[in-house]
């Protein structure tokens, strides 16, 4: 149970086409991330998965069967919502087993699975409370309990981290991936966090504009990205873009080298640059580097314990295995076999 | 954002309401309208005959319905200036520190809750009586001649007692605006030198613009109709001095049973009425979108 | 961050303040006082009102004059009667147009609006003979069935605004969780909107229960509210003071009391929810 199915599936609103016509499959079990900056579409695609919103054309498919027109309730996902969407009349308990008593389910097996689900979760002390009587992670886990109680054919995740500070991100989002190793159950998760994409999928689908840009693991997003788009969306910090004639020395439109990617030395090199900006982060530093190949400063990843000062001369060399080229259309060119 | 399914269930679901609704407006409507057209009595037995134009005729060139235009316009304008004016004053003094506000509160809200008949008939008697009424007792004793307010002032007394229903509900509404107003907006502006006299005008009253809206065009509809407060005051006198056009209606139709006659009366009461309605709708229709 | 007020400052806005609150409230205060008066005693000065002695005469002479506790019960069963009609279809209506807006959604709502500002006496007449045909005047059914319909456009405006308030992703979470639109209704929006939902059925008790246009026009004896009950007394017992108003107190008493006990509730629902 599980696989989900798109089959040329287009929305628009009035003459605005949100997605254009698209097909994807996801296999029972993955976790899949859809990512892609505001207003891409990704959003709007779950929710045509949901049923929550129609589709202009194409059909959903769930487990094989057309679900294009059911209903969302009877489409057997569950959702977690970028807002939580807790019931705020309901204690934690009801909340959980709201989905429970609209399956109208033995009020004993009710009990037996919220309980399941709070153990789970950590739950188990503020069962009675109020979701307005909860930190924002515990009101995340609410309303992951209310789904998992379903034991639902897939999940679908709508930026559920997006309310929670920085440092509780990283911790539900191990949660969220842990949840997934031991419920093995097919997840679809939407977000604008590349970083979050990267680090739980294992599919990911970028999308821009409405259209998938690529589909795959995260590692093959990394290392082939398939257009210019991808190149930059994936990965941080961004991978340098260069233009014009050094990118013709490689037969290319365009090439990209990521800031991992490059050497820096005071002494010798292919480029030569100032340095402008540093940033420390304690494991790695970045240097923005102006250089003549690019208008743009060039950002290089080097060791936490270097140190450059602002305005010194460096030179940079590009580790060439790692070059991407793109032409002019902007897609990848296959490496020169 | 919707499904097709939620859809025809929003329908389905706004569907009684708009169907009785419709059903109130155009039924009556079209009887009224039929009405106006026929010399209908309900005291004169027989048939109905269709007299066309005839009853609008009688019905707007008798004097009175000049003299009810009139006092519904000082009616209902009167009483928005008092309670405008009024409601803000009262609105800027709660809004200042004091102790114990809630029961000022109290006190401002509780004319709202008197019916009319009453607040009409405390007032005429038990206050406006030019011999035992509080106000004569008092002019007595200031050794003043007292106010026959229903003879001396009969409109300008009706204002005063529709008024002081309204004034709460003006107060509260401005309050509760003002008690929303960002306090850093006027900090702000302090700090950029505005005195209180500019920061009233330039922050304050435009925040307020939108209740003002609300204020204006609830009362509106509820100051159109005023009637009972006239019914057990003055009954529309002296003469015609306080009889607005809903009272003079009603006497057409209710007092001398000239259904025809209520009924014109009552199509140009519902053409002022919409002509009065698109001025508001337009202007809440800007204020309260945002 | 408040700022410190002077003490005399304080004091200064609590006398204007409490001053002017005095005067709006004093008319009430006054017949309260009048009410517990022999009749001899209410016409005098107000120095020596005050200083006469109490009685209760008034209230059992209103009693006795006509049943009080018949319009009571008139004046509940009406406002009452006609704001929970009332409510049972405008939530439908209002939860419509609040969680699926459609192009037409502020027509609708405007227009519905609209149908407020109809001046009831253009449709008095009509109204009278299709009420005398069907025999419901002067029967508390017809009046609820009128002051339903005079409020429905003020309670849906009011249910509109409070359930805009609420996230439509509860409502789809609901949904998503297998809730039908009925449980979604019931379960979900209706408790979340019980403070909304109060003060419009406060507000609109208070505007039914005050309601003197068609009370007055469309009742006689049998279904007379209280509107009416005071009514009888414009004359010539207006010059009776004290009983005058010991009815005018038995009258406004119950929505007063109710209005200031509920007093944040209908707060919030005097300004129509148009204001925040």
């Amino acid at each position: 149970m599980g696989q989900i199915e798109l089959k040329q599936v287009s929305k628009s609103f009035g003459t605005v086409e949100v997605i254009r016509p698209l097909d994807l499959s996801i296999e029972e079990g993955e976790f899949v991330v859809f990512v892609g900056p505001s207003g891409c579409g990704k959003s709007t695609l779950l929710r045509l998965i949901a049923g929550l919103e129609d589709v202009t054309s194409g059909a959903v498919l769930i487990d094989g069967e057309d679900a294009t027109g059911t209903a969302p309730a009877k489409r057997g996902l569950a959702m977690v919502f970028q807002s939580y969407a807790l019931y705020p009349h309901m204690s934690v308990r009801k909340n959980i087993a709201f989905p429970l008593r609209m399956a109208k389910l033995d009020k004993n097996e009710q009990d037996r699975r919220v309980e399941e689900a709070a153990r789970v979760l950590n739950l188990g002390d503020y069962l009675d409370r109020r979701p307005g009587q909860l930190s924002g992670g515990q009101r995340q886990r609410v309303a992951i309990g209310r789904a998992i109680v379903r034991e639902p054919a897939a999940f679908l995740f709508d930026e559920p981290l997006s309310n929670l500070d920085a440092a509780l991100r990283v911790g539900m989002r191990l949660e969220i991936s842990e949840l997934h190793k031991r419920l093995r159950t097919t997840m679809i998760y939407v977000t604008h966090d590349q970083v979050e994409a990267m680090t739980m999928a294992d599919k990911i689908v970028v999308l821009q504009a409405g259209v998938i840009e690529q589909v795959g693991s995260p590692l093959e997003l990394y290392q082939r990205p398939r257009n210019l788009f991808v190149a930059g969306f994936i990965g941080s910090p961004r991978m340098n873009l260069i233009e014009g004639p050094e990118a013709a020395k490689y037969d290319a439109h365009t090439i990209g080298i990521r800031p991992e990617h490059i050497e820096i030395s005071e002494s010798q090199g292919s480029w030569k640059g100032t340095v402008g900006l540093s940033e420390h982060l304690g494991a790695d530093t970045f240097f923005h580097v102006q250089c003549a190949v690019s208008p743009t400063p060039i950002t290089v990843r080097a060791p936490g314990e270097m140190i450059l000062k602002y305005g010194a001369e460096v030179h940079l060399t590009p580790r060439t295995q790692y070059l991407h080229r793109f032409d002019s259309e902007g897609l990848r060119k296959n490496e020169p076999s | 954002m919707a499904t097709k399914a939620s859809r025809s269930a929003a329908r389905l679901m706004i569907s009684p309401a708009v169907i009785l609704l419709l059903g109130w407006m155009l039924i009556p409507l079209g009887m009224t309208l039929y009405f106006s057209f026929l010399r209908y009595n309900l005291i004169i037995p027989g048939n109905h005959p269709f007299v066309g134009w005839e009853n609008y005729h009688w019905f707007v060139t008798d004097p009175s319905f000049n003299a009810a235009m009139i006092n519904t316009l000082l009616l209902v304008g009167g009483v928005l200036l008092i309670t405008v004016l009024g409601g803000i004053g009262f609105a800027l003094l709660l809004d200042q520190p004091m102790w114990g506000q809630g029961v000022i509160r109290i006190m401002v809200i509780a004319p709202f809750f008197v019916m009319p008949t009453v607040s009409a008939l405390v007032w005429k008697n038990m206050f406006m009586n030019p011999v035992n009424g509080f106000f004569g007792h008092i002019a007595h004793g200031l050794g003043l001649p007292p106010i026959d307010f229903f003879s001396q002032i009969p409109l300008l007394s009706i204002v005063l007692i529709v008024s002081w229903q309204w004034l709460p509900f003006a107060t509260l509404i401005l309050f509760t605006a003002l008690q929303s107003l960002d306090q850093e907006q006027l900090e702000a502006a302090e700090m950029d030198g505005a005195r209180f006299g500019s920061r009233f005008a330039f922050i304050v009253l435009p925040h307020l613009a939108r209740a003002i809206t609300v204020v204006i065009l609830i009362q509106t509809i509820f100051l159109l109709s005023i009637f009972a407060e006239i019914l057990v005051t003055t009954n529309g006198g002296p003469g015609t001095a306080t009889t607005n056009l809903t009272y003079l209606i009603y006497v057409s139709s209710l007092l001398q049973y000239d259904v025809g006659m209520g009924s014109a009366g009552g199509v140009i009461a519902i053409i002022l009425a919409n002509i009065v309605a698109i001025f508001l709708m337009r202007m809440i229709g800007k204020n309260l979108d945002a | 961050m408040a700022r410190a007020v002077s003490t005399s400052r304080k004091t200064f806005n609590t006398a204007i303040a409490g001053l002017l609150g005095f005067v709006m409230f004093f008319p009430v205060l006054w017949i309260v006082i009048l009410s517990f008066k022999s009749e001899f005693d209410a016409i005098r000065s107000p120095l020596a009102i005050l200083t006469s002695g109490w009685t209760l005469e008034s209230y059992g002479a209103v009693q006795a004059r006509s049943d009080y506790f018949k319009h009571f019960t008139n004046s509940v069963v009406i406002s009452v009667g006609s704001t929970f009609l009332g409510l049972l279809i405008a939530v439908p209506a209002a939860w419509s147009m609040a969680f699926v807006p459609a192009k037409r959604t502020r027509g609708v709502l405007m227009w519905m609006l609209s149908t407020k500002m109809l001046p009831p006496v253009g449709v008095l007449v009509p109204i009278y003979l299709i009420f005398r045909d069907l025999g419901i005047l002067d029967t508390n059914l017809g009046l609820v069935i009128v002051l339903m319909l005079m409020n429905l456009p003020i309670i849906i405006w009011m249910l509109y605004t409070y359930f805009r308030e609420i996230p439509g992703e509860i409502l789809e979470a609901a949904r998503m969780d297998g809730a039908s639109l009925r449980d979604e209704v019931l379960y979900v929006l209706t408790p979340m909107a019980v403070p909304g939902i109060a003060s419009t059925v406060l507000l609109n008790i208070i505007l039914a229960w005050n309601e003197a246009f068609w009370t007055l026009n469309l009742t006689a004896a049998r279904a007379a509210p209280l509107t009416a009950f005071i009514a009888s007394y414009s004359s010539p017992e207006g010059l009776f003071y004290a009983k005058l108003s010991a009815a005018s107190v038995m009258a406004i008493a119950p929505i007063l009391i109710m209005g200031w006990f509920s007093q944040k509730q209908l707060v919030r629902g005097l300004t129509f929810g148009a204001v925040k």
